[in-house]
């Protein structure tokens, strides 16, 4: 193996053989020999540059994978690097140790560009023991010949089985042509830390930042910031585990690499979506946020707990998500427009409270942190399975603003933007993240605070002689909002059927007259849209629609299409109700449209399946009842983001067939 | 926003007449027992001189839940089973709102009681009306879980099968439950009295409204009407004080002290005679909203403190020419 292999060309079956030798000695039951093998003088290590790269930590729960790879990800950040991490989530809280479901941790994406998505398989798996290293592998997530830094303590355990599982699991992976690293981490820590598995997550972080050469004192300061709460005994331990890791690897291992990086020249803030959505509850200046505890919706209402009441905001932990909603609801009434953060399921049990804030025109927001359904689902899982939910739910004919925020970024600004419409159309909008975003960390340049974001001051002035409280404007549909307090606006805001008065009223003329106002408004505020970008040229061969957290794959595959000459572009949607004006046009530009999404379609291949019964994905089924025109869809279910390279393939394999189809 | 002149003036002018809180003429059946608790209740607007515009009538579904369409303030006519968390949302939105709950047997005690035991538990400031009548009007005579074991109705036609539930006991039960009482819509002068001393209560005052429903059960309470004997009076000057009137036709009284609450539990516990009266009276149980700082003056300026410090936690700042970056903590 020579020192300045570039990773992507190394010789596999090389490594495999020097491998093969030490696996099969069983009995050594000191440090592996693999790691001697490849060791070398830092001095000869040559530096290899790379555009890009896909690191995961695994270990089992509360090993500390997880804060290694969040670490490691916003130290790449603040070296100016693209970066997305990814959380490796297991679905119980502590799943058995050293077992295939069990896998914790990140994935951290980093390259020399912006990172828009977690992107393929991984380059490079650091993994604290071989079951969860073995659950990523079976899950697909390893490149071939991906470098592997197993510990290595295993393999002197007392435990014969393990020592037996352990070994196999090695001489599995070297046999398919991983190249499997041993480290003693734990053993190396010991003389550092007395209690060393909690320990090594940081040794693991320094041995990341000697093979990617990322500033040693941006990692200490990093340190310095996630254990900020803590004792500073406890920062400088974990600071020496941190250069510990690091002098092993500069002193062990025989390659080095390098992204580089362009340092921002704005300051950057480095968060998850669902911080975002909390941060952009808060700077959206609603006051009151009713939640009740859900997957993976609740870390919003957790973080903004911790923040909310400086600013004078409330977060009420309602019984249940149906009073969670009429919470807020009841909150919006009287004052400023409320939020209720779900999930799936509780997004289900809101649905007729809903109706009732479409029914009153009380303003709302609630945001859907989508995960996989129906009934319990896939809890910490992505999908983007509820947009039909969001736009036809709740019975009877009730309107309602659907956005979906594509990026972290957008998580912050969709609910400002929500808040601004809800009150100025007096609806409720409903805003669509999902498991994906939620857990996922991408640098975006830190928001300028505007007042403009903000509510006004409550309306408590003096309703004028005659004015109603459903006074519809005929065009627009849009009335004044009477808030408690006002001095003659006093009246009754029913669910019920009701006339301008708010009374209630049966009579066919009203009722059809008030479903025509409040449909109406949808229609406003859809005049006020700007027709989204096209990614790409405005006209080709195939047209990729997409919606929500798969825009930065989406484009990512188009790139890579278009720089190979195909003619494809992406359109991103994320106002999806109304939709704006112009997308059709667009879309005529093109041969053939379809979508990705991530929730279900019939495979066309299926015995059964043909155009008269195929149940298209949400996005198209919308989209070809609106325009008119013949559009396909590809998605997948797997509760795992699409990668760009599925989607590279969905395209390609779509422009080969319409090829052979005459248009 | 109203000037200090019009504050001013309004002193002079408040003197309000009972019609000022009259909406429309209620469309409630001839003899219901809702007429005479929205007699009360507006008699006890007028009395307290509420501002129509700064008080809130919150209901859910139900014949009781056509409340607040008679009332001239601000009403909340919700959904079925919710006027509990749609009244506490408004409460800590705007804690200077008097707020009332009108709510029936159907919608606090069946569908709502998730709610009922959680409102009780939150303790916001506000008075809530259980119209008791123990039976389903608006759907036509559907048992309720209030009523009474073998009743007949539509959908127990061979009578109820189970005992009813308690509503006081189920209440009293409760950690946080600060006021608890009972009356029956026929003895105007103490549903008027503890309907006001619930008003004055801070904290939820929950008051279960014994209620007739002349269309499905017309003769439900006769044998109590017919006999003062089966009304147990409450009789305390903590509670309610029974008038030298009154206490000549209803002679069955029993002095109860409402902060005595394993009293209040077994009085809760008896259903025949009806006790009528406050059953549990705690001033201090601490009201959420008080709890969660409700009403906050909140400032531009304060939510963009508040964001720039928490975005100061995750920035990463650009690197100064010649000095390293600085730390985001």
């Amino acid at each position: 193996m020579t020192a300045n292999a570039d990773i992507q060309k190394l010789d596999y079956k090389e490594a495999r053989r020097q491998n093969g030798n030490s696996m099969n000695d069983t009995s050594t039951l000191q440090f592996p020999n693999l790691a001697q093998a490849v060791r070398a003088q830092p001095a000869e290590k040559a530096v290899t540059t790379l555009a890009e790269h896909v690191v995961e930590i695994v270990s089992d729960s509360g090993e500390g994978a997880q804060r290694c790879g969040q670490s490691f990800g916003a130290i790449a950040a603040r070296m100016g690097n693209g970066v997305w991490t990814v959380e490796i989530i297991p679905a119980e809280i502590q799943p058995p140790a050293r077992s295939i479901a069990g896998a914790s941790g990140n994935r951290i994406r980093f390259g020399s560009q912006p990172v828009t998505n977690g992107g393929d398989e991984a380059d490079l798996v650091v993994a604290f023991n071989e079951q969860v290293l073995l659950g990523r592998v079976r899950a697909g997530e390893l490149k071939p010949g991906c470098t592997i830094l197993l510990e290595s303590m295993w393999r002197s355990d007392r435990d014969a089985r393990i020592v037996e599982s352990y070994v196999r699991t090695c001489e599995q992976l070297v046999a398919e042509g991983y190249r499997l690293i041993e480290v003693p981490m734990e053993r190396e820590c010991r003389p550092l830390v007395s209690d060393a598995r909690r320990g090594k997550n940081m040794f693991v972080l320094g041995m990341l930042c000697s093979i990617y050469s990322l500033d040693l004192q941006l990692a200490r300061e990093q340190i310095a910031l996630a254990f900020r709460k803590k004792d500073e005994k406890i920062v400088r331990a974990n600071v020496k585990l941190l250069e510990a890791g690091h002098q092993w690897a500069d002193a062990n291992l025989d390659f080095k690499f390098r992204i580089p990086a362009v340092r921002a020249t704005v300051p950057q803030v480095v968060i998850n979506g669902n911080t975002a959505l909390a941060l952009g509850i808060l700077a959206s200046g609603m006051e009151v946020c009713a939640m009740y505890p859900i997957t993976p919706a609740t870390s919003v209402s957790h973080y903004l707990s911790e923040v909310y009441e400086k600013v004078g905001g409330i977060v009420h932990q309602a019984e249940d998500e149906i009073a969670a909603c009429s919470f807020a609801i009841g909150a919006s009434y009287a004052g400023k427009c409320a939020v209720t953060i779900t999930s799936g399921p509780g997004y289900s049990l809101k649905q007729e409270a809903i109706g009732l804030a479409v029914m009153g025109e009380i303003p709302l927001v609630v945001v859907n942190v989508q995960r996989g359904g129906p009934s319990t689902g896939l809890p910490t899982k992505a999908e983007q399975g509820d947009l039909l939910a969001a736009m036809f739910g709740s019975h009877g004919d009730a309107p309602k603003v659907v956005m979906a925020a594509s990026t972290i970024e957008d998580c912050f600004y969709s609910v400002i933007t929500a808040r601004k419409i809800a009150e100025t159309f007096n609806m409720v909008v409903v805003v669509l993240s999902d498991a994906n975003l939620a857990t996922s960390q991408q640098p975006f340049p830190r928001p300028q605070f505007s007042e403009a974001w903000l509510a006004p001051p409550l309306d408590q002035s003096a309703i004028p002689d005659g004015m109603k409280p459903y006074d519809w404007d005929a065009t627009t549909g849009l009335a004044r909002r009477f808030i408690p307090g006002q001095p003659n606006g006093m009246h009754t805001l029913t669910g019920l059927a009701h006339d301008q008065a708010s009374h209630v009223a049966y009579d066919p003329e009203v009722n059809e007259e008030s479903i025509r106002f409040r449909s109406l408004k949808l229609a406003a505020l859809q005049k006020t849209l700007k027709t989204p970008p096209v990614f790409g040229d405005p006209e080709g061969d195939l047209l990729v629609v997409g919606w929500g957290s798969t825009q930065g794959a989406i484009e990512e595959a188009v790139t890579r299409l278009r720089a190979e000459g195909c003619r494809v572009s992406a359109l991103h949607l994320r106002m999806l109700n109304p939709l704006p004006g112009g997308i059709k046009e667009i879309m005529r530009r093109f041969r053939n449209v379809m979508t990705i999404e991530g929730n279900w379609c019939d495979r066309p291949q299926d015995a059964i399946i043909d155009e008269t019964n195929r149940r298209h994905s949400a996005l198209a089924m919308l989209l070809r009842a609106r325009y008119l025109i013949d559009i396909d869809c590809w998605s997948e279910v797997r509760g795992q983001p699409i990668k760009p390279s599925t989607i590279y393939r969905v395209i390609r394999a779509k422009l080969q067939t319409s090829e052979r189809q005459p248009t | 926003m109203i000037h200090a002149t019009e504050c001013l003036l309004r002193l002079y002018e408040e003197n309000p007449e009972l019609e000022q809180y009259q909406a429309s003429i209620p469309r409630w059946c001839t003899g219901c027992g809702d007429n005479a608790i929205l007699a009360a209740v507006q008699r006890l607007c007028r009395d307290e001189k509420l501002r129509p515009e700064k008080t809130v009538f919150v209901s859910g579904i139900g014949c009781s839940s056509r409340f607040p369409h008679y009332m001239k303030t601000y009403g909340f006519h919700g959904i079925h089973g919710r006027a509990l968390p749609i009244a506490e949302g408004v409460k800590m939105a705007r804690p200077d709102l008097h707020v009332f709950v009108a709510t029936g047997d159907g919608d606090c005690c069946s569908i709502g009681a998730a709610h009922w035991i959680h409102g009780i538990r939150y303790n916001m400031n506000m008075t809530v009306l259980l119209h008791d009548n123990q039976i389903y009007g608006l759907t036509k005579m559907q048992a309720s879980p209030t009523s009474p074991k073998g009743l007949r109705s539509n959908t127990t036609p061979r009578g109820a099968y189970l005992e009813p539930l308690n509503p006081l006991s189920v209440t009293l039960g409760v950690q946080n439950a600060s006021f608890v009482a009972q009356v029956v819509d026929w003895i105007p002068e103490v549903l008027y009295d503890v309907i006001k001393a619930a008003f004055h209560h801070r904290g939820l005052s929950f008051v279960r409204i014994i209620q007739r429903c002349p269309e499905w059960l017309p003769n439900l309470f006769e044998p109590w009407l017919n006999d003062p004997q089966r009304i147990l009076l409450l009789n305390h000057e903590r509670g309610i004080r029974v008038s030298a009137n009154l206490g000549k036709v209803y002679k069955n009284q029993q002095a109860h002290d409402p902060l005595d609450i394993d009293g209040a539990r077994k009085i809760a516990s008896v259903a025949d005679p009806i006790p009528v009266g406050i059953l549990y009276r705690n001033p201090d149980v601490p009201c959420y909203e008080d709890l969660r700082h409700a009403g906050q003056l909140r400032t531009p300026e304060l939510v963009r403190s508040g964001l720039e410090a928490e975005l100061d936690r995750f920035t990463v700042w650009p690197q100064e020419e010649g000095k390293r970056a600085r730390p985001a903590a």
